[in-house]
């Protein structure tokens, strides 16, 4: 995992509250038995139509959201499954953070684990971002900003483990195995 | 002493490490359960970290999602008709193989889905930690576990160290009161609590299900309750243990024997939310008023009685969107709205009491013409059990179709699909878009509500064939 610091984009903006990990990837592409190559098949029935064409007016679909790394997203992304291939194939796509007013527990946590950036903003500045896509935005992992165009800077939370981990780029196992004699007194006293 | 809930009472007994500002707590994981479609990557890091499973003995491995439900495919020798799903099963069995696991395989009389084999097997047990890569681990919950879903990265570090690390949820009770009507089931009831609550009404916390009309259900009843608190965005759901729970318990092979026994349940009975202990949030509800429901949308929140209409929700457009892609505008009909496809069956609905319900609707009569009904038993032992008892010839004398165990329809990877722009009133627990096949649109419901569907070839109140 690559360590994350400032990441500077423009934004995709699809405002649909509750999309969930169904629609961002679909249960017919999970019988796969690695992680890469997901993002060919991420939102998948909404990009293509049953012929396989692309669907224009899709927020993917449109010239202007290649290269784009913000995914702005209604409220409660990622409810439902657990799938962690739902971060896999945002990722393989090219996306490196998820903004919503709300972001789904189990897909948050396996974002974090992933080196996706969940980042949860206030009403206000989510309703700019989804009257203003393609807007270049600026994600401090740091600072926890997140940097509007106009100078306008909003904190957002990170569970302060999970931020050294994306800071470092390490992942959080390293830290459980360190604690095995912890972890061997507990099996002795209450397993 | 201050007084505890439920869910302090497990999390504490649980806590390795305690948390701090700086890291979360270090918990331990009981029991580990393990599946072919969230698990190999989990396995490919173990490899390539040179790691082994700490505790294979806490490992409870089988295949449910990917896997197929056609009895030739899985006992008559058929090869697997999907390519992906056949090479998933043989990358689970060569898995466990490699790291000294026990399978419950493809042919193991024990096999099925693993929410259902978990309290089945008796592995699932009050005041343990439970995980597994599947959101609807919060199913056992409703014995009194604090059981919840992880990714696939979670799954791997529950492997290597029996452990994951976790920042303490907020907790809300649910206190139903009075007794569900007759014809309600407990489906009907958590779909009304995800309909009150919505789909994102439980995130952030553990769900305490309680109050008079919970502690009268059933433990297959409270599966099924526990099951949908992930629809609801919870972390978990839980029930405390009572009598039932250990009358389900007692005498099933994993479950504690003899004097273990004994031990287990005083130890049990002190696992319930002290009197005076706080919760986070508090939603009271009347198991009385709850009706027979269906859903209209594509989320589980989007749910009404079967007697109900759509509702009207004018400017906004997710919500019209939902209506268009299920073909219902407001103001619609719920109730004889025609179907094309019933499915019996999910980690939900597929244990022996809601095939019971079924076949109580279905004996003596047809799914209707043109109608495609598919029953799934949760697992093997199940569908032996109802073969034994003549259920299994009620779904076949009725013209229904009768599978092995497995997830089926709930989820379009196994085969077993819902055409684009059929209605499928399954006992699943997913509307999703897509979820049942491109294009299905799926309405969620009772096992009792899909048999009487099926007969009618029509939404229907079941309450019609069960009074």
């Amino acid at each position: 995992m690559d360590p994350i610091s400032i990441i500077r984009s423009r934004t995709v903006v699809m405002p649909s509250s509750n999309i969930d990990t169904d629609q961002i990837i679909p249960a017919r592409f999970l019988t796969t038995t690695t992680r890469e190559g997901l993002g060919a098949h991420l939102f998948a029935d909404w990009r293509y139509d049953g012929a396989g064409a692309s669907r224009p007016e899709f927020a993917l679909n449109r010239p202007q959201a290649r290269g784009c790394q913000v995914l702005v997203a209604g409220r409660n992304i990622g409810c439902g499954s657990s799938r962690e291939h739902a971060p896999w194939a945002l990722l393989d796509y090219g996306f490196r953070a998820v903004v919503s007013t709300e972001i789904a527990d189990i897909f948050r946590s396996n974002s974090l684990k992933n080196g996706l950036l969940p980042v949860v903003v206030d009403e206000a500045t989510h309703a700019w971002l989804v009257e203003h896509p393609g807007a270049e935005v600026e994600i401090d992992l740091p600072a926890m900003q997140l940097r509007l165009p106009d100078g306008r800077a909003v904190t957002f939370p990170v569970e302060a483990f999970a931020r050294h981990c994306l800071m470092n780029g390490v992942d959080e196992l390293g830290y459980l195995l360190q604690q095995a004699d912890a972890i061997a007194a507990y099996e002795r006293r209450a397993v | 002493m201050t007084a505890k809930t439920l869910f302090e009472k497990v999390w504490q007994r649980h806590v390795v490490v305690p948390e701090t500002a700086d890291t979360p707590a270090i918990l331990y994981i009981d029991l580990h359960l393990t599946h072919e479609v969230t698990s190999p990557q989990a396995f490919s890091v173990l490899r390539s970290r040179g790691l082994k499973v700490r505790r294979p003995d806490r490992t409870l491995v089988t295949m449910d999602h990917s896997t197929p439900t056609d009895t030739a495919q899985i006992f008559g020798g058929k090869p697997i008709a999907l390519e992906s799903a056949a090479q998933q099963i043989r990358a689970l069995e060569r898995n466990c193989a490699e790291f000294g696991l026990d399978l419950i395989g493809l042919t193991d009389e024990r096999r099925g889905i693993v929410h259902i084999i978990g309290p089945e097997l008796g592995a699932t047990q009050p005041g343990k930690t439970i995980v597994c890569g599947d959101s609807h681990t919060s199913t056992h919950g409703a014995f009194g576990a604090l059981a919840f879903g992880i990714g696939t990265t979670e799954v791997g570090y529950v492997l290597a160290t029996q452990c994951l690390l976790q920042r303490r949820p907020r907790t809300l009770a649910i206190e139903v009161q009075n007794r569900l009507a007759p014809g309600v089931a407990a489906k009907d009831l958590v779909l009304e609590i995800i309909g009150r609550i919505g789909v994102n009404g439980g995130t952030g916390h553990v769900i305490e299900f309680c109050g008079p009309a919970i502690e009268a259900l059933s433990m297959d009843e409270r599966m099924t309750v526990c099951n949908m608190s992930i629809e609801a965005g919870a972390r978990a759901g839980m029930v405390a243990p009572d009598e039932t729970t250990f009358a389900y318990l007692q005498g099933r092979p994993r479950a504690p024997q003899g004097e273990a026994w004994e031990q287990a349940v005083a130890d049990w009975h002190t696992l319930r939310s002290d009197a005076g202990a706080t919760f986070d949030r508090t939603v009271r509800l009347d198991a009385a008023a709850v009706e027979p429901m269906i859903t209209f949308g594509t989320n589980p929140g989007m749910v009404a009685p079967i007697s109900g209409r759509v509702p009207e929700r004018p400017g906004d457009a997710v919500f019209a969107r939902s209506l268009e892609y299920m073909g219902l505008a407001p103001g619609d009909s719920l109730r004889d709205k025609p179907v094309q496809v019933v499915f019996v069956g999910s980690c939900t609905n597929a244990r022996l009491s809601d095939l019971e319900v079924a076949a109580r609707v279905l004996t003596g009569r047809k799914v209707a013409p043109g109608v495609r009904m598919l029953v799934v038993p949760g697992s093997q032992q199940i569908k032996r059990a109802a073969e034994a008892s003549g259920l299994a010839r009620v779904f076949t004398d009725a013209g229904a179709e009768w599978r092995e165990s497995g997830c089926s329809m709930c989820l379009g990877m196994n085969g077993d699909l819902v055409a684009a722009g059929q209605y499928c009133v399954s006992t699943s627990n997913r509307n999703f878009e897509g979820r049942q096949g491109t294009g299905a649109r799926t309405l969620l419901a009772s096992p009792a509500t899909a048999a009487a569907t099926a007969v009618r070839g029509r939404v229907t109140d079941p309450r019609e064939f069960l009074d």
